[in-house]
Parts: C-alpha cells; sequence; structure tokens
C-alpha cells in the first residue's frame, strides 16, 4: 500500500507528464491494434474467399501472389475427376476498374461455383448466370457504388457488361466485387484456358495427404495447400501481418521512449528522496521496484486506454459506410493479449535504465545534493 | 569526566572507531584524520566542532552509509566494512535525524513513518501501532494525517524524529536535528530527542552547534580539523 502510495504520489507531482506518457502508450496499443485487427481482418476475408465451402486450396507453385498463378484447365478437370474430391472449383482473380472506382475485385467462377451458391440473391435469378455472354451479378455493395441494379450496364475496362443478379455475401471482398462467368473473365483478362485457383471440397477431410500427392503427381507446377496452411504460408498474407506487427512495434518504440523520457526525469529529479528511502531502510531492489512500478502503472493505463481508444476507431471505422465490409473489426483475444503485453514490456524496458540508475545511487551523495 | 579517565572497555561500547580516515576527491580533501571513538550503549552524546570540521561524515560513517579509507567503524561488535547485509543494519540497528528533515513533503505524518517499517517487512498494522505510542510521546497524535508541506518546523523534525525510531533502533545518529529551528522549539524539540532516546534505552550520537544543547548530553566531544580535540 505505501508502495503504491509512493507511485501514485509521485505520479500526481507531474501529472501533465504522466498523462503524455500515458497518452504515447494508449496512442501506440491503439494504433498496433487497429492496423494489427484490420489487416487480419482482410486476411481473413481473403482466406474465406477461398475456402468458401472449401477446404483446400491449389495453385502455381512458387508464385508470390495470387493474382499471378495460373493453373491450367485441364489440370482443374482432372483434379475434379481425382477420388478424393467432392468438388472442386476453379477461380480466376482479377482487378477490373470502372469509372470512379479503380480498384474492383473480380471473380471468374463457374455457374456451380459454391460462393454463388451459398450467396443470399437479393435480385436476378440464380439460373441465369452464365447463360448469357456480358452477364455479371455484382456484390450488393459493389451494385451500391456503380449505382447499378439487375438490367444496368456497367462499363468495365472497354467492355461494357450487362448485371444479371445482386448478391449478398458476408465478405467484404465479395460484397464489392464482380462475378463473372470463368470463360468471360479468361477472355477479358487474357487467360484463356487458366484459372487462379482451384477450391476442392474433398470427400473425406483424412484425404488430405493423399490428395497432395495426387496434384503433385499431377503436374509438378501445382501445390495444394490445406486452407490453414495456406493462410500460415501465403508470402502475401505474412508480409501484410509482419507489416501490421511492424507498423504497431514503431509505434510502442515511440511510446517506450516516452516512458524512459518520463522516468529518467522521474528519476534525476528526485535523487535526494532515493536517498532518504535508502537511509530508512529500502533495499535497492524496493527503490527499483518503485520506479518500475511507476513505469507500469502508466504503460497499464497507457494500455487500457489504447484498447478502448483503438475499440472505439475500430466500431467507428466499421460503421462508415465507405469501408462497409472491408473491415471486420473482431478482435482476436491473442492480439489484444500481445499487445497488452507488448505495451507493459515496453514500459518496463523503457524505466530499465531510471530504474537501476536508481538503485545505484549512493545515500552519502545525494544527502549532500540539495 | 569519568569517560576520559575511564574509557569503556571496548567489549561494553556500542559504537567504536578505531583510527578512521577519510577523504574526498582521491586523498584531495582530508577530512577524518583518525578518529578514535567509543560510545556506551544508552548514552547520549554530542558532537561538536566547527562547520567542515567532519562531523556529518563520521555520522554517515558510523551509520554505515560510507565505508572509511582507513580504519574501523564496529558497531555492536561488528566491523561494518565487513558487513553483508547493510540493509538490514540500517532497518534495525540505526534511525537517522538530519537537520532539513527529509521527509517526503507530499505524504502524510503518518504516511513518512511507516516508510521505514513497511521497508522492513512488519505489518501495517503492527507499525500503526507502534507509529500511535510514537505520535502520543511526541505530542503529535492530533498531526497524524497531516501532510508535511502543512506542518511546522518542530512537528515536522518531531515526525522525522518518530520516523527514525519506528523499527526501534539501538543507535540513533542525528546531524543538527535543531539547525533549522528557532531557539524554543529547538529546545523542545531536543528534550523530546533526549527524553525518548534515554527512556527506550536508544544510543544518541548528535552533530550539534548548539552548546547550550551539547552540556546537557551525558557526553560533549568536540572535533578539529578531522580529529578529536576535546572530550566532556
Ligand atoms: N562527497 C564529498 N566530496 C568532496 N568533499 C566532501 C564530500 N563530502 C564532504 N566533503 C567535505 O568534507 C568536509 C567535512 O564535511 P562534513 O559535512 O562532514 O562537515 P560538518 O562537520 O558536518 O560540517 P557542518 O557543521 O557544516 O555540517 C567539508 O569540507 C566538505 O566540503
Ligand atoms: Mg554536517
Amino acid at each position: 500500500m505505501i508502495f503504491l502510495k509512493l507511485i501514485i504520489t509521485n505520479l500526481m507531482r507531474h501529472s501533465i507528464r504522466t498523462v503524455l506518457s500515458m497518452a504515447g502508450i494508449a496512442f501506440s496499443v491503439a494504433a498496433m491494434l487497429t492496423v494489427v485487427t484490420i489487416l487480419q481482418g482482410s486476411v481473413r476475408m481473403f482466406s474465406g474467399i477461398l475456402s468458401s465451402d472449401s477446404e483446400m486450396i491449389v495453385f502455381e507453385r512458387d508464385v508470390s501472389d495470387l493474382f499471378f498463378s495460373s493453373v491450367p484447365a485441364d489440370a482443374a478437370s482432372r483434379i475434379a475427376a481425382l477420388p478424393t474430391v467432392q468438388r472442386a472449383d476453379p477461380v480466376l482473380f482479377g482487378i477490373v476498374s470502372s469509372a470512379g472506382h479503380p480498384i474492383i475485385t473480380c471473380f471468374g467462377v463457374t455457374k456451380t461455383d459454391a460462393r454463388l451458391a451459398r450467396a443470399s440473391w437479393v435480385a436476378g435469378d440464380p439460373g441465369s448466370f452464365g447463360q448469357s455472354q456480358g452477364g455479371i451479378v455484382l456484390g450488393q455493395r459493389a451494385a451500391g457504388f456503380l449505382k447499378a441494379g439487375v438490367g444496368s450496364t456497367v462499363p468495365i475496362g472497354h467492355s461494357s457488361f450487362h448485371v444479371i443478379g445482386v448478391l449478398k455475401t458476408a465478405n467484404g471482398f465479395e460484397d464489392g466485387g464482380v462475378f463473372m462467368p470463368l470463360g468471360d473473365a479468361q477472355t477479358f483478362f487474357h487467360k484463356e484456358g487458366t484459372s487462379s485457383v482451384v477450391t476442392v471440397k474433398l470427400r473425406n477431410n483424412n484425404d488430405a495427404k493423399a490428395f497432395k500427392e495426387s496434384v503433385s503427381a499431377l503436374s509438378g507446377n501445382l501445390i495444394a495447400l490445406e486452407n490453414e496452411e495456406f493462410s500460415h504460408s501465403y508470402s502475401q498474407f505474412k508480409i501484410l501481418k509482419a507489416t501490421a506487427w511492424a507498423v504497431g512495434g514503431c509505434g510502442l518504440l515511440l511510446g517506450g521512449m516516452g516512458i524512459a523520457n518520463t522516468m529518467i526525469m522521474s528519476v534525476f529529479t528526485r535523487i535526494r528522496e532515493i536517498a532518504i528511502l535508502r537511509v530508512n531502510g529500502f533495499s535497492r531492489l524496493q527503490v527499483g521496484g518503485v520506479v518500475l512500478g511507476e513505469s507500469a502503472l502508466v504503460s497499464a493505463v497507457g494500455a487500457a486506454a489504447g484498447l478502448a481508444a483503438g475499440s472505439a476507431l475500430l466500431f467507428a471505422l466499421k460503421n462508415i459506410s465507405a469501408l462497409d465490409g472491408y473491415i471486420d473489426a473482431t478482435m482476436q483475444p491473442l492480439v489484444l493479449l500481445v499487445v497488452v503485453a507488448l505495451a507493459l514490456v515496453t514500459g518496463i524496458a523503457g524505466a530499465l535504465y531510471p530504474a537501476i540508475y536508481a538503485m545505484r545511487i549512493r545515500a552519502v551523495e545525494a544527502l549532500r545534493f540539495e | 569526566m569519568s569517560d576520559m579517565h575511564n574509557p569503556v572497555p571496548a567489549s561494553q561500547a556500542i559504537i567504536r572507531t578505531r583510527d578512521v580516515w577519510k577523504s574526498y576527491d582521491n586523498g584531495a580533501i582530508a577530512v577524518l584524520n583518525g578518529i578514535d571513538l567509543e560510545i556506551e550503549p544508552g548514552h547520549a552524546v554530542a558532537l561538536c566542532g566547527p562547520s567542515g570540521c567532519g562531523k556529518s561524515t563520521l555520522l554517515h560513517l558510523v551509520g554505515g552509509l560510507d565505508l572509511p579509507d582507513r580504519g574501523t567503524v564496529t558497531v555492536k561488535g561488528e566491523d561494518l566494512s565487513k558487513k553483508r547485509d547493510m540493509v538490514h543494519f540500517l532497518r534495525h540497528e540505526i534511525g537517522f535525524v538530519f537537520q532539513l528533515h527529509n521527509l517526503i513533503a507530499d505524504l502524510t505524518m503518518e504516511e513518512n513513518c511507516l516508510l521505514p517499517a513497511i521497508a522492513a517487512g512488519r505489518s501495517r498494522k503492527a507499525a500503526k501501532e507502534r507509529l500511535g505510542q510514537l505520535a502520543v510521546q511526541t505530542g503529535m497524535q492530533d498531526r497524524l494525517h497531516h501532510r508535511i508541506q502543512k506542518l511546522s518546523g518542530g512537528e515536522r523534525q518531531r515526525t522525522a524524529i518518530c520516523r527514525a525510531l519506528m523499527n526501534e533502533p539501538s543507535i540513533l545518529l542525528a546531524d543538527e536535528p535543531t539547525g533549522s529551528l528557532d531557539e524554543r522549539t529547538s529546545g523542545a524539540v531536543f528534550e523530546l530527542l533526549l527524553g525518548l532516546t534515554r527512556n527506550q534505552g536508544v544510543t544518541l550520537l548528535m552533530a550539534t552547534h548548539d552548546r547550550g544543547l551539547a552540556q546537557v548530553c551525558d557526553r560533549m566531544i568536540e572535533m578539529h580539523d578531522g580529529r578529536i580535540c576535546e572530550e566532556r
């Protein structure tokens, strides 16, 4: 209690300084939480596209980005014919632009594709997909920002497409995307006879290993991964996640420097008081504990404030209509834990030098210090 | 008088210094030049001498805050330079009172006094009981929850005395405890100090410029240029 009192008393003496260093930690925690959560959300959404009613994904070995992957149509049909496979959906990814909307994700899919089957159709007839040349289906949000509905004609790239349906899916990328019949997409993107990936649903989950081997045997250029495996190994995801943590980490580093600065000032202006504590029987460890306790308290309060601010920011972003559906603001417990732990560790690391300095103060010398 | 003619047998002295030398800046400033001193348990001893003669330095050595360049300081038969656990020594054997009270100004009197007890691992309850007694003895029982900032100089010094006595030390080292007080307050604080230490059998070693107060102690030691030059 008396230790806590000492800590709080000292923090209150320089309340502005204290609040500033708490704010430093709070900002970095909020930044890290938001950036990591949003990027993880995107990764989750993107994986969601791939794993829609499937558990394996087949793509070209050693590509850095799925947009560059190319799976020949005959390989796709041979995969579909494998005994372990229940269904296989070739998907061609592309990016298209329309007036004022430079980046719209485009999915070239077959008419039996699980994505179409599982989405709820807001307008149009699921049966008509792939029947007529140039007929596309829009995600509901894409329909919104393109101001299009069933029957409208939408200019995409150099061509025009006829909207035959609007569907609603929970996935932000899909909801803001365009679905084209696979053949049309192949023509449009000049990728005749190929798809980017084949998503596969197996008859039996235990067949994964056998399936992978069959795919390798089928073509040395292709690789099959379980969705989980893919999410962990796909380099774009890794880059995104690493970037998120790095951005957050830099923020925390700054926060930590703020704490270090505060604690150095706090110790240097209190040398005599620390000497008094020593003379009154405080051990080095107890003195160090007071200093570390002070920074731990600052970081803890800062982290709490940062979590609150970060959650509020995520909530706000999620509800900005322009970003509708693109933000998956579900905070992962592990991320929360890591962010808070990092904040505390930074706080304590920042106070390490000041604490050691305080522990080394010699009472005799400090007592002569006015 | 008797002390000077019949030095205390070595085994009886609670504080003993043998040929203690201390200098600063690598010997450039010689402060103590061979101090031999023996103090009997329970005695109140005044340390007088001109400013800069080394009184504070000697107190710091006896309190184990610093080590002599040469010679030994022995407390309760133990050579301080060989002592391992100085923290334990400071917690249980020594109490310090300084000229500037050296209290933490924005804590209350009670909190200041609890510091050494809690640091030493005593329970809050036991510490508060002890403080209760000391507060009554020093007439500070109504000031327990006042912040130091709001106390008078005499009250601050009485707080410092309570704090120094919290862990029932056997030795109280006082460095000009009344130096910043007016004459009347100074007399009152000194009497309290003397009364309390006598009462509880505590050995008092006090540096002071006030010869009037020094006269009242059991012994008075004069220092000059880092040597003991006269005893009474
Ligand atoms: N850390 C130090 N470095 C250098 N010189 C020091 C140091 N500490 C003390 N001195 C010097 O040692 C001498 C004795 O100091 P000390 O404080 O013991 O004197 P004092 O008798 O207590 O004086 P006063 O009555 O003024 O308190 C002084 O000249 C002082 O300047
Ligand atoms: Mg002095």
